[in-house]
């Protein structure tokens, strides 16, 4: 991983802040698509896929490369926009987002688009998958690392608890996931839906490493992940605090935001606000 | 008593038959798998043992992976496994894999097309005593609604141990149907295993026109062997073709044995929905409509019992075949 100097914090605050315009762009053309989620999460994908990784977007089957697996499927968006911005595809394309004749499925088909490491949608199947390529590439003692990235409402399902049961069992040190922890899913906050707290303590007791940051700290993303390399025993969970719809004031902390996309007008009102931000950083 | 088909075991038709298990042919295959290719690896979900898995676990530990009783994480890992390369198998009960992680097997295998193989055990009646709750009988029908996926039913342990080893040079999806049971062998070693290609393993002799066609997957084929040798001393001429690949459909062969019979009957240790029957109705409603009977599971759960009663209790048995084809006979036009 590359020196983090100031400039290049902000330089990453940028990049999240024109993936946040580049969501509302796609989801207002879509029509439909996952918006909360995508936009909190904007600050993960800029340091993973600008700072952290160890990719080439002009190779994406480059074998060396580490692994994104994403687990929660709806959020896409971020996905997509982050794997045009490093240039695994052309940024045109994200204005296709959901139709007919579109590589940018609704959710993330594997093959279907360069950068796609793996198919999701339905919740709770992602870590697994992760886990397979983790304990394939300790089979043939490969580094790559793995990053899986999950929602908190996943954490509802059996098989999410199967596979941190397995990664736990497996002590897959190189697995590293990455929880969104917005605190809402579709029906609402997730502690009225089905209380996950205290995540931390789950996991814990399930032989994983747990570290909790502020989803939309730069240097507290990429500091978690530097920790993350060094813990050799177990896999590691970054609970990252997010708020869901985060740069939009009238999204955040709003879970009727989960799935909807916003009309033209707040479109525009979203896209000012963004540009407004991204603007004050330029000038700091 | 032989066996018609010179490739047919020749102890088939004795009074006793060799027996032989599905489940210790999954073992042999996927043993000469793991020999032959390294990227093989198996997992398994608490069932190591009545799987047959576990002698890949001795001799190639750090291939074998115990994934607890978690079919829905097995899966999902194995897609994992595939992604990165591999070429995993997953076995368990049929019940439970596919019954319980049909959509980790939809979403994370069939709609990335990866290269994962389903081997369902303990399928139709066979789990006899244990009872409804682990006989599968209807996972026929749900792994053939899967775009990519491909289906092997195998008759009898050493078809079984065929089609474990071909499943692995096919890139994409398998589900192998396997049973728990010692089985008559109707096969014989040098039986050629060829995949989509549907066998005739019983004609009538030469001066008995041949009046049905009997299509059947899976070791409850015996039946129809054994219905067939009764039916030829009545002069009634059966063809038994081995349909062990119900996807994708040996439709040329079917169709060419449908126009020289005029009539089907299907039979199959599983329930009549969608199965073996289904997808060769389906077929033959489009391109050669004639009549045609279903044995198999007329929507019921099993019991529990021994093997050999469920068959006929559940008319399975030669019995029962008759009965469908002196049936199917009468509905005949011509």
């Amino acid at each position: 991983m590359p020196e983090l100097t100031d400039k290049k914090v902000k330089n990453l605050e940028l990049l999240a802040n024109t993936i946040r315009q580049d969501i509302i762009e796609m989801l207002v053309l879509a029509g439909s698509g996952h918006v909360a989620g995508s936009l909190g999460m904007a600050d993960v994908f800029s340091a993973l896929y600008f700072h952290i990784l160890n990719h080439n977007p002009k190779k994406p089957n480059w074998s060396s490369r580490d692994r994104v697996i994403l687990s929660n499927g709806h959020i896409c968006p971020v996905l997509y926009a982050s794997l045009a911005r490093a240039g695994y595809f052309p940024l045109e394309e994200l204005k296709k987002l959901r139709s007919t004749h579109s590589r940018l499925e609704g959710h993330p088909h594997f093959s279907s688009l360069p950068g796609i490491e793996n198919t999701s949608g339905p919740l709770g199947s992602g870590l697994s998958q992760a886990i397979g390529i983790t304990l394939a590439f300790r089979l043939d003692n490969l580094k790559n690392r793995i990053f899986c990235l999950m929602s908190d409402g996943e954490h509802d399902t059996g098989n999410t608890w199967e596979a941190i049961m397995s990664a736990g069992k497996y002590r897959l040190n190189n697995l590293t996931a990455i929880i969104d922890r917005n605190n809402i899913q579709i029906d609402g906050f997730t502690e009225d839906v089905m209380p996950l707290e205290s995540l931390r303590a789950k996991y814990e007791s399930f032989n994983w490493h747990i570290l909790e940051i502020d989803g939309h700290n730069i240097e507290a993303i990429i500091d978690a992940v530097n920790e993350a390399k060094a813990i050799y025993e177990k896999p590691t969970a970054i609970i990252a605090h997010t708020i869901p719809g985060r740069g939009v004031g009238f999204m955040e902390h709003d879970f009727s935001w989960h799935g909807k996309p916003p009309t033209e007008r707040e479109a525009r009102a979203a896209l000012l606000e963004l540009r407004t931000l991204s603007g004050r950083l330029k000038e700091e | 008593m032989t066996a018609r088909k010179t490739e047919s075991d020749k102890n088939t038709f004795s009074d006793k038959p060799k027996l032989a298990a599905l489940r210790d042919g999954f073992s042999e295959g996927i043993l000469k798998l793991g020999e032959e290719n390294k990227n093989v690896v198996l997992l398994c979900a608490d069932v190591a043992e009545s799987t047959r898995s576990h002698f890949f676990k001795e001799k190639f530990p750090e291939r074998f992976f115990e994934m607890g009783v978690a079919e829905q994480n097995m899966a999902a890992v194995a897609a994992g496994f595939a992604l990165a390369g591999k070429i995993p198998f997953i076995s368990s009960y049929a019940v439970f894999s596919p019954g319980r992680n049909f959509e980790q097997i939809r979403t994370t295998i069939c709609y990335s097309n990866l290269n994962v193989k389903i081997a369902g055990h303990h399928s139709g009646l066979s789990a006899g005593p244990d009872g409804a709750t682990h006989q599968a009988l209807e996972d026929i029908t749900m792994m053939r609604a899967l775009p990519e996926m491909k289906v092997f039913v195998p008759c009898d342990a050493l078809e079984a141990k065929k089609a474990v080893i071909a499943s692995a040079k096919i890139h994409g999806p398998v589900y192998i149907r396997l049973a728990r049971e010692r089985t008559p062998l109707i096969t014989s070693a040098k039986t050629p295993f060829i995949p989509g290609r549907a066998d005739i393993i019983f004609e009538p002799k030469e001066k008995i026109k041949p009046q049905v066609l009997i299509i059947g997957a899976g070791p409850v084929l015996y039946e129809a062997l054994l219905a067939a040798a009764v039916l030829e001393k009545e002069k009634i001429g059966a063809i038994i073709l081995n349909l062990h690949t119900i996807k994708p459909l040996d439709e040329n062969k079917i169709i060419e044995l449908a126009k020289k019979t005029g009539c089907v009957v299907s039979i199959e240790e599983h329930q009549i929905f969608g199965g073996v029957g289904g997808a060769v109705s389906e077929l033959l409603s489009k391109k050669y409509p004639i009549p045609m009977e279903f044995v198999g599971v007329k929507d019921s759960f099993g019991k529990s019992g021994l093997y050999s009663d469920l068959i006929k209790k559940y008319n399975l048995d030669s019995a029962s075949i008759i009965e469908s084809v002196m049936k199917v006979i009468k509905r005949k036009k011509f």
